[in-house]
């Protein structure tokens, strides 16, 4: 089986389903002759045409709200936001009109869009590159919201966001597109050729949104992760040899509640990591549903680790990123609590 | 019609990619000197000619010709081209330190250096400018010292910022110069409220917006537009065309007719086209487009006519998209070859004077960025503090942020 990195198995998401479906089109920022500035739409125009993959003019606003009119008409948009931090003059566009057109006009149109974003920090971005704005998605209703962390899982779950007949934001961990990344960022990097899951299938496959994935199984407590906190609670377990069962989420909204609830039930401990700000933040969400849920069974008050509530620096970049020794540090305070 | 034609989609290609050969023969520039110069308090249906040419004052023989030329002084003019050559200086020295892994990033504006440069020098103390991320021109006219933008660039322990923002990001009130946000488009109207702000005070001050060719596509663009317009607002609100917008050129912003500029008439904004590459032509146009702004006449739209010679950052590699020979053969040459072959016509400046000032404006870039480097780069030396990232979120800190700040250990 071919290796691919993530950007690789992007790329081959969409050209399996530009190959698929002629209703599928790909347009963004710089997406279409180069291919993107991280490359995931790289040779598409090339071969489906400029027709089906173009560069779009810097107006996330216009991208995001033409999709919805091509995915009213009855295409398959997939659209790049070229990163999350650029998404904001979009907004409207999302909640007020993606998010609600099935619902207001009482079926009689949807908008089935996918809108990829790369998020996340790790990079040396500083505010403009590195936010992590999930939350901002998952509180609107009408939006599902998907955070792969890796090859596989990137080219199954935006194979099954482009065939979702709602909209759905996609958004990739960046600092994960050339390879897993667990904080220690003094470290060289690792590709992702070393890594089981950068083995992806050729052709079709999707995997169902809303469903997570026991990346780790363990019965000491529990770790709610997704993107590039995946990794960092991979490391994080290994160096404090607590026996953590973390979990991926892959998909924020919906949520796989099942599944958190079964871990929790049974290592009777939660930890929720990310790296978006605290306040008012998806682990804010995670943290109440465990509670609601779990709390018979709980043993430790649930802790979070996130970044600060402070814009993402640039200098400060790894005092703010959230990496293994802060959630080692939380993984020795719930065992000890 | 009971047979239409099927529709079709047109996206718009550049006329040359790689492989290809860039021929501009085809584009059409006025000669120098040849486009008329209205009154300041010319009412802007009689000057819409202006935004379809190109006002140019240096001639192919360097000479300075036409009724936009004799603004500067000799003084002014030699002061132009050193400003010019430091700013050219400074981006190789920090386009290196990025490579040497002294910092993260870095942007140069290497073939636009007069548009910022001149535009500076028609700006009077208290003026302020809403730049975007290739306006490092306009700090280096002011004075700003370059050991502080170094600092800014290493995010060490003087970074004016505090080591929160992206290199080149600048900011500095005394300066006129506005905090670069780094989002595109989104300071465009925030010029035009200052502007209006000063109007309100009834003060002399006005204000100058930057944008470039690919983000006049934002809707800011033409929120700037309209409030600049409604509100008469004292503001010159420059687009800096240089052609590529990281790959995506120019026409996917334009659409298929018309300029840039152009796109101020619908506002009924007067709108003006310049050779970016010509110092004098930019000052001269600068100078009454601000002339305008102070004297209550409203704000002016000016498209500067320029090409992005480097990449767009150092994360960008513009072979993948467009022709290596494309900036050779871009007709508007280069802004400080022309003024120096200028300079030089009038016997103000020589080759010998010219090798000689490009050393010591090397020499002082090399000073400045040995003292910026005794205060640290991004991974060595000393550091903007940790305790910074919980400064200034808000004026007073809430207790929130005291308890994460003690959490993180600061």
């Amino acid at each position: 089986m071919p290796t691919m990195t993530m950007i690789e198995a992007i790329r081959d998401a969409h050209d399996v389903m530009m190959a698929r479906d002629d209703n599928v089109v790909v347009f963004g920022e710089d997406v279409g002759y180069f291919g993107g500035v991280f490359r995931c739409t790289r040779g598409l125009q090339q071969k489906y045409g400029r027709n089906r993959c173009f560069d779009a003019p810097i107006n996330e606003s216009g991208i995001v709200g033409a999709a919805i009119g091509m995915a009213a008409y009855g295409l398959r948009p997939c659209v790049e936001i070229q990163f999350a931090d650029y998404m904001y003059p979009a907004y409207d566009q999302l909640v007020s009109e993606a998010a609600r057109l099935r619902h207001r006009s009482a079926n009689d149109f949807a908008a089935p869009i996918t809108v990829r974003m790369p998020t996340g920090g790790g990079i040396f971005g500083a505010q403009t590159h590195s936010q992590s704005p999930e939350a901002l998605f998952t509180h609107v209703s009408g939006l599902k919201t998907v955070v792969p962390s890796n090859p596989y899982d990137a080219k199954g779950l935006l194979i099954a966001a482009i065939e979702t007949d709602d909209p759905v934001i996609f958004l990739e961990p960046k600092r994960l597109y050339n390879g897993p990344f667990d904080g220690h960022h003094e470290r060289p990097v690792v590709p992702w050729s070393k890594h089981p899951l950068s083995e992806v299938p050729e052709g079709y496959y999707s995997l169902p949104l809303g469903v997570a994935s026991v990346r780790r199984p363990g019965t000491a407590l529990t770790v709610l992760a997704y993107g590039t906190m995946v990794y960092v609670a991979e490391a994080a377990a290994a160096e404090t040899g607590i026996d953590a069962e973390i979990i991926d989420l892959r998909t924020l909204l919906p949520l796989d509640v099942d599944t958190i609830v079964a871990s929790v039930e049974k290592t009777r401990r939660c930890v929720i990591v990310h790296e978006a700000t605290r306040t008012s933040g998806f682990g804010a969400e995670l943290s109440a549903t465990v509670q609601e849920l779990c709390f018979y069974h709980l043993e430790a008050p649930i802790v979070r680790v996130t970044g600060w509530d402070t814009p993402y620096p640039h200098a400060q970049e790894w005092a703010y990123f959230p990496g293994p020794q802060r959630l080692g540090e939380a993984f020795r305070r719930v065992m000890e609590a | 019609m009971s047979n239409p034609p099927r529709l079709s989609l047109r996206v718009p290609e550049p006329e040359f990619r790689p492989g290809t050969k860039p021929d501009f023969s085809g584009v059409n520039i006025p000669r120098a000197g040849t486009v008329r110069r209205p009154p300041v308090d010319a009412a802007p249906e009689e000057i819409r000619d202006l935004a379809y040419s190109i006002i140019r004052v240096l001639n192919r023989d360097g000479e300075a010709v036409g009724p936009w030329a004799g603004e500067l002084s000799d003084e002014a003019l030699q002061a132009g081209l050193k400003t010019m050559m430091k700013v050219r200086a400074y981006d190789a020295r920090m386009q290196m330190a990025q490579r040497q892994g002294k910092t993260s990033f870095y942007m140069q504006c290497t073939g636009e250096e007069a548009i910022a440069c001149a535009f500076q020098m028609a700006l009077e103390p208290g003026d302020m400018n809403f730049p975007t991320y290739r306006q490092q021109g306009l700090l280096v006219a002011s004075g700003y010292p370059l050991v502080d933008m170094m600092c800014q660039i290493y995010s060490n322990s003087r970074d004016p910022l505090k080591g929160r923002q992206l290199p080149v990001m600048y900011s500095s009130k005394a300066h006129g110069f506005f905090s670069i946000s780094g989002n595109l488009g989104t300071q465009y109207p925030q010029a035009v409220g200052w502007a209006m702000a000063s109007a309100i005070k009834g003060d002399t001050r006005i204000a100058a917006g930057w944008i470039g060719d690919g983000s006049t596509a934002e809707s800011d663009f033409h929120s700037a537009l309209v409030f600049a317009s409604t509100y008469k607002a004292p503001v010159v609100l420059n687009i800096v065309n240089n052609q590529w917008a990281i790959s995506t050129f120019q026409g996917i912003a334009r659409g298929g007719s018309g300029t840039f500029a152009a796109r101020g008439h619908g506002f009924g904004i007067p709108s003006l086209r310049v050779d970016g590459n010509d110092y004098p032509a930019v000052y001269a146009v600068a100078k009454w487009a601000i002339e305008r702004a102070r004297r209550n006449l409203g704000p002016t739209l000016v498209e500067y006519v320029t090409y992005r010679a480097a990449a767009h950052s150092t994360s960008d590699d513009p072979s993948a998209y467009r022709p290596k020979e494309e900036s050779e053969a871009w007709p508007l040459g280069d802004p400080i070859e022309r003024l120096k072959i200028h300079l030089i016509g009038k016997k103000l400046w020589s080759e010998e004077r010219h090798t000689q000032a490009v050393a010591e404006v090397e020499a002082e870039v090399i000073a400045a960025q040995k003292e910026a480097e005794s205060y640290g780069t991004l991974h060595t030396g000393p550091k903007a503090s940790g305790r910074d990232m919980f400064v200034d979120v808000f004026k007073e800190m809430p207790q929130h942020l005291r308890r994460q700040r003690q959490e993180a250990g600061y």
